[in-house]
């Protein structure tokens, strides 16, 4: 079996110190493949979104092994630790968090100036690839709070990309979206998975969608309780 | 719209400083070169003979006349003069013979200051010719120029004779060739120019000088120069710094009161533009979290901060600038004399554009430094979620 994108070795995680201290993931084993298409679901307040961050070296764990393209990443200082995600993660959140004053293709070159330091034309224009790929070809230089929600979701996807990241951590992307869009956005991720063999971890409420994901890893009270490949209905 | 205000803020603090530099140093040179048309920046005297006893009071007047009468000459002043003009300090230098003698014109009778001179040099030292309101600057053997109020006080034009007696008896009548204005009253009223070897003559200084006249390149260096002068030739060196030193404290507590100000403005600038950066750090925290999210790190946020004060107080020190411009092209046109002529000379040196420039920027790197500090430190998970 070839090395897996992402490893997680007995994480847990506490939030507050002394008294106050209260344990939120307890023990976290799990291990993402190339091209896997997982969703991440459970009770709210079970730590999902918690996990999330800690997977997407936005926070350290408390104890235990985080992986990523087998590199261990307790050992990595602040710096290294954002090189690192800037370059092998991307994030698709609930709200979109696109800059407002920024158009479409800005904000998905965005990643690619972060890691240049400089802007320069190969990445206006692979951010217009990006954006044709979303399906926004004709919205490029819309200003980001012109677009519609769904727009906006996609826009943020494309952005997730932006980077050719092996990891793709989507926070319950379709939480804010009425059904039509929420579908149209799950297709695309979907799409995304095939095409590129991105890595997708999506947390969703809607057991519809996770459905429709090749498995179901189940959070429950910090502790995975069920964690099943599923085949797809449609 | 907060980055507009905030620079317009800026502007009108960089404007103020700006201006109130350009006003204050117009103003402070103006004074000076008004203070130094009729004197030199550094006169050279013969030392003391010996060392002067302890005089009572009422003493003073007496010993003051006794000084008078015994005019000496500078030792060797020939070779001193050869030997200064190398310094490269010293822009110009002129051996006089002055000393106290009567201006006296039909029943007029004044006390004058009798000043002999060689009029190229001394011109180079304090520019006579240029300020002749009449006549010529012409000091050939039984010629004077006189100042304005001594022409009034005696009634005499150019071309009228005059006779200058000296307390010893000596005396002589010369021809005014020229009359002038030296800006300032009691030296218009007092001296008579004459040339060097007249003077000589008339004083008893025959082939001596009483002082050596010096004008610099740099006024600030009078008073070390001529410690410095005094400590290699043994002379009495007096700067103009020192014969007007009440005058150099009040210029001296005006630069510091204006740098006060300058301080407060700037002070102020720098907490505008911390307070608003402080704001955009708290509105901007989501996105500030996305772009940690991703791969900006610490480091780039701080240098996205920093570089957004430096661009505020860059952009405010240049409208600044303009504004200051402006008011001082107004203060042109209002400050003026009742004959349309102006008040005195401002202009705004590119020099001081530069700096206060550079300065306001990095006094918004500065006041951007704590703002710039808080976003790099922002926790992103918290600032994602919130
Ligand atoms: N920064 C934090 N400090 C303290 N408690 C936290 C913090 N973040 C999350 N929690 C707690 O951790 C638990 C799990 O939260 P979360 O991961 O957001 O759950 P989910 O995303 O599954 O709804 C919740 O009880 C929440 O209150
Ligand atoms: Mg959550």
């Amino acid at each position: 079996m070839a090395d897996p994108v992402l490893q997680l070795s007995a994480i847990r995680k506490s939030y507050g110190s002394g008294e106050t201290e209260s344990e939120i993931l307890h023990g976290i084993n799990l291990r993402l493949e190339k091209g896997e298409f997982a969703a991440l679901i459970g009770p709210s307040g079970s730590g999902k979104s918690t996990l999330l961050n800690l997977i997407g070296l936005l926070d350290r764990p408390s104890s235990g092994q985080l992986f990523i393209d087998t590199q261990e990443t307790g050992l990595l200082d602040d710096t290294h630790l954002t090189r690192l995600r800037g370059q092998r993660i991307g994030f698709v959140f609930q709200h979109h968090h696109l800059i407002p004053a920024f158009t479409a293709q800005e904000n998905v070159a965005m990643p690619l100036l972060v890691a240049r330091g400089h802007p320069d034309a190969a990445m206006f224009l692979k951010a217009g690839e990006l954006l044709d790929q979303v399906g926004l070809a004709d919205r490029k230089q819309y200003l980001a709070n012109r677009l519609s929600g769904g727009q906006q979701q996609r826009v943020a996807i494309a952005r997730a990309l932006a980077m050719d990241p092996s990891l793709v951590l989507a926070d319950e992307p379709t939480g804010n979206l009425d059904t039509h869009a929420a579908d149209e956005v799950f297709k695309l991720l979907r799409t995304v998975n095939r095409q590129l063999q991105t890595t997708f971890l999506i947390v969703t409420h809607d057991p519809r969608l996770a459905k429709r994901c090749d498995r179901i890893i189940e959070l429950v009270d910090g502790q995975i309780v069920a964690d099943a490949p599923n085949t797809p209905d449609a | 719209m907060q980055s507009l205000l905030i620079i317009v803020g800026v502007g009108v603090g960089v404007a103020v400083i700006v201006f109130m530099s350009a006003l204050l140093s117009g103003l402070q040179s103006n004074l000076i070169k008004r203070t130094l048309s009729s004197q030199a920046h550094i006169a050279l005297l013969p030392p003391e003979e010996v060392a002067r006893p302890q005089v009572a009071a009422e003493n003073t007047a007496l010993r003051l006349q006794k000084q008078a009468q015994r005019l000496r000459s500078i030792d060797q002043w020939q070779q001193l003069r050869d030997r200064l003009q190398n310094w490269p300090e010293i822009a110009a230098l002129s051996p006089v013979a002055s000393g106290p003698a009567f201006a006296v014109r039909g029943d007029a009778n004044k006390a004058i200051s009798l000043v002999g001179i060689e009029p190229e040099r001394y011109n180079r030292v304090i520019s006579l010719a240029d300020r002749l309101t009449t006549g010529e600057l012409r000091v050939g053997s039984g010629e004077a120029v006189i100042g304005i109020e001594l022409a009034k006080d005696l009634g005499a034009d150019v071309g009228d004779k005059l006779r200058i007696a000296t307390a010893d008896g000596s005396d002589e009548t010369l021809t005014i060739t020229g009359l002038f204005d030296l800006g300032n009253k009691a030296v218009n009223a007092r001296n008579i120019y004459v040339g060097l070897r007249t003077a000589q003559t008339l004083l008893g200084l025959v082939g001596g000088v009483s002082n050596i006249d010096l004008a610099l390149h740099d006024l600030d260096q009078a008073e070390a120069l001529a410690q410095r002068i005094t400590g290699e030739t043994g002379l009495i060196a007096d700067s103009w710094m020192r014969t007007n030193a009440q005058f150099v404290t009040a210029l001296t507590s005006q630069r510091v009161s204006s740098n006060v100000i300058r301080f407060f403005v700037g002070l102020s600038v720098a907490f505008g533009i911390a307070s608003v950066l402080v704001v955009s750090v708290i509105q901007r925290s989501k996105e500030i979290g996305i772009l940690r999210a991703m791969g900006a790190t610490q480091g780039q946020m701080l240098r996205i901060f920093l570089l957004q004060g430096g661009i505020v107080g860059f952009l405010g020190s240049l409208l600044g600038s303009a504004l200051a411009w402006f008011f001082l092209a107004l203060w042109r046109l209002m400050a003026v004399n009742p004959d349309g002529t102006p008040l005195f000379v401002i202009g705004v040196e590119p020099s001081l554009v530069f700096i206060a420039a550079g300065g306001a920027s990095l006094v918004g790197i500065l006041a951007a430094l704590l703002p710039a500090r808080r976003a790099a430190a922002l926790d992103p998970v918290v600032a994602i979620r919130g």
